[in-house]
């Protein structure tokens, strides 16, 4: 049976869902954490660090919402702010700088929406993300774990391999918002969900997913192990090209969509 | 399609702000500012190519590229249906080449009268393929934005249009050339997190409405009322996220002067 995207929806944002924090405790060897991005601050929705990944060097992006209520709270439910993103550019040319490929974790609701985030450039935070990204010369493989919430989550997806698990979502905006502005009724938003085309089989077809990690009938640790025996191979697949190619092929995987 | 338009007779305008009744003739003379209140209107593509580009110096490019309905939307062909009829356009933003002030560049114009301007795969496409001309012809390209952002009705892939778009950016910015965006009311959402803020330069009209999330949204999430002038033009310079604010009467002869400045480096 067809399962529902509403469903995939609300799996993808479940509370006991791993994210960011799991991935890296679970994949990453001798991982450290760096903070702050030397510009204002340092934002708790986006971990960043160091560490082996099945011995090589690797610099880790992750988006986390937190587990407990206090955690959530510094984390801002995973949202996050533009430091957040210029944290994680900091660490991705530092990466570039050391020859290092980059692994980045998306799950959020989407970027923080406030006041402050606007102060400080939320919009331009993502757009320079955007543009960096598509230069880094080191491989990008970038995993939606949770929920992909738009152009807060496209800010660590510009890459060269996009995986997503296969009851991530990756939309452009929540059903809620969509059906709200649409049907006026955000009630509506499992029909806006369908509309949508969220879901992980939807972006494999679109051939934005490069691939999808099976879930079903998995332990956490069964799907992490999966996840990571096929980073493992994107980054030596990346590796075998130039810089130049790999930069052109990166271009090219966006370049295509029309 | 688009020249014919140009020439169209325009029906007469209310202010958006006053209310006043503009007969069309003394609005296009005034660069539709209104002549009453003084408040800045929103320019279809068309009007603001015949104020900028110097006259018969415009060449369209990407004309025929159609809106379509890539992910089978419910209700979005009526939508488009509705969209060209209202803008007379085929999507929200008009590619081409021009000359402003004798300088030769590529020039895109995004308009409101279609969808709000949203970008979908159609609006993507074509400022992606207008930054790569510029690139491979050593343009610089002038931008005008006016976004409601990203256009839900295609989802993902207007997403993926603020990476194609920004990467296309990217290269032409690698080539040494240079890119100025010109930013109009409203600039939001995803065109604000993309290329509306990936400018060398970045120019804004006064009092333009420019911000990533919505007003509304903002107030609903945090429950704080927002600063009196809050995402307007003038707090996006004061924050540091733009270059000059441009008065509309004097924004081609500025545009002319920063081409011919940036003619004159070594590259």
């Amino acid at each position: 049976m067809e399962i529902k995207a509403y469903d995939r929806v609300k799996t993808a944002r479940s509370g006991g869902r791993p994210m960011g924090k799991y991935y890296i405790d679970n994949m990453i060897e001798d991982f450290c954490e760096l903070h702050g991005d030397r510009r204002y601050g340092d934002d708790g929705a986006i971990i960043g660090g160091v560490g082996f990944l099945g011995g090589k060097p690797v610099t880790v992006i992750a988006m986390e919402r937190g587990e407990t209520v206090e955690d959530r709270m510094a984390r801002h439910f995973g949202c996050p702010a533009p430091e957040g993103y210029r944290k994680a550019l900091r660490l991705m040319k530092q990466a570039e700088k050391f020859g290092r490929p980059i692994i980045c974790f998306i799950g959020s609701p989407g970027a923080y929406c406030g006041i402050e985030a606007e102060n400080r450039g939320q919009g331009e935070a993502i757009a320079e993300n955007l543009f960096e990204m598509m230069g880094i010369s080191v491989p990008i493989i970038s995993v939606v774990a949770g929920e992909g919430g738009s152009g807060g989550a496209l800010a660590l997806g510009v890459c060269d391999s996009l995986i997503m698990l296969e009851n991530a979502i990756y939309s452009v905006i929540s059903p809620e918002g969509c059906a709200s502005i649409l049907w006026k009724d955000s009630a509506k938003a499992p029909d806006a969900a369908e509309a949508l085309r969220l879901t992980a089989p939807d972006l494999y077809k679109f051939g934005i997913a490069d691939k999808i990690i099976d879930e079903t009938d998995k332990t956490n640790e069964k799907i992490c192990k999966d996840l990571k025996d096929y980073i493992v191979a994107q980054i030596e697949l990346c590796e075998k090209y130039s810089a130049q190619e790999l930069l052109d092929k990166r271009y090219g995987k966006f370049r295509k969509i029309k | 399609m688009f020249l014919k338009n140009l020439f169209k007779k325009e029906a007469d305008r209310k202010c958006t702000k006053c209310g006043a009744e503009i007969p069309y003739k003394k609005l296009s003379e005034n660069a539709f500012i209104c002549p009453k209140c003084g408040a800045y209107m929103r320019m279809k593509a068309s009007e603001r190519l015949a104020l900028i580009a110097d006259a018969k110096t415009f060449s369209e490019q990407n004309a025929d590229l159609k809106c379509k309905n890539p992910i089978d939307f419910p209700g979005y062909d009526e939508k488009i249906e509705k969209a060209k009829a209202d803008s007379g356009l085929e999507d929200a933003v008009v590619c081409g080449t021009c000359e402003i002030g004798g300088e030769k560049c590529a020039i895109f114009v995004m308009d409101s009268s279609f969808m709000m301007g949203s970008m979908g795969t159609t609006v993507g496409e074509k400022i992606t393929s207008l930054f790569e001309y510029a690139l491979d012809n050593s343009l610089p390209v002038v931008g005008f934005t006016t976004s409601g952002g990203a256009r839900m009705q295609e989802g993902i892939l207007s997403l993926m249009q603020m990476a194609k778009v920004s990467g296309a950016v990217k290269r032409h910015s690698d080539g040494k050339n240079l890119y100025i965006a010109v930013l109009t009311d409203p600039t939001t959402g995803g065109v604000t997190a993309s290329f509306a803020m990936l400018g060398d330069i970045i120019i804004a009209e006064p009092k333009a409405l420019i911000g990533f999330a919505g007003k509304r949204v903002i107030e609903q999430t945090t429950g704080e009322k927002l600063p009196e002038g809050f995402q307007t033009a003038e707090f996006m310079l004061s924050h540091g996220f733009v270059d000059i604010i441009a008065e509309r009467k004097n924004l081609k002869e500025k545009l002319a002067t920063l081409l011919k400045i940036h003619k004159g480096g070594k590259r």
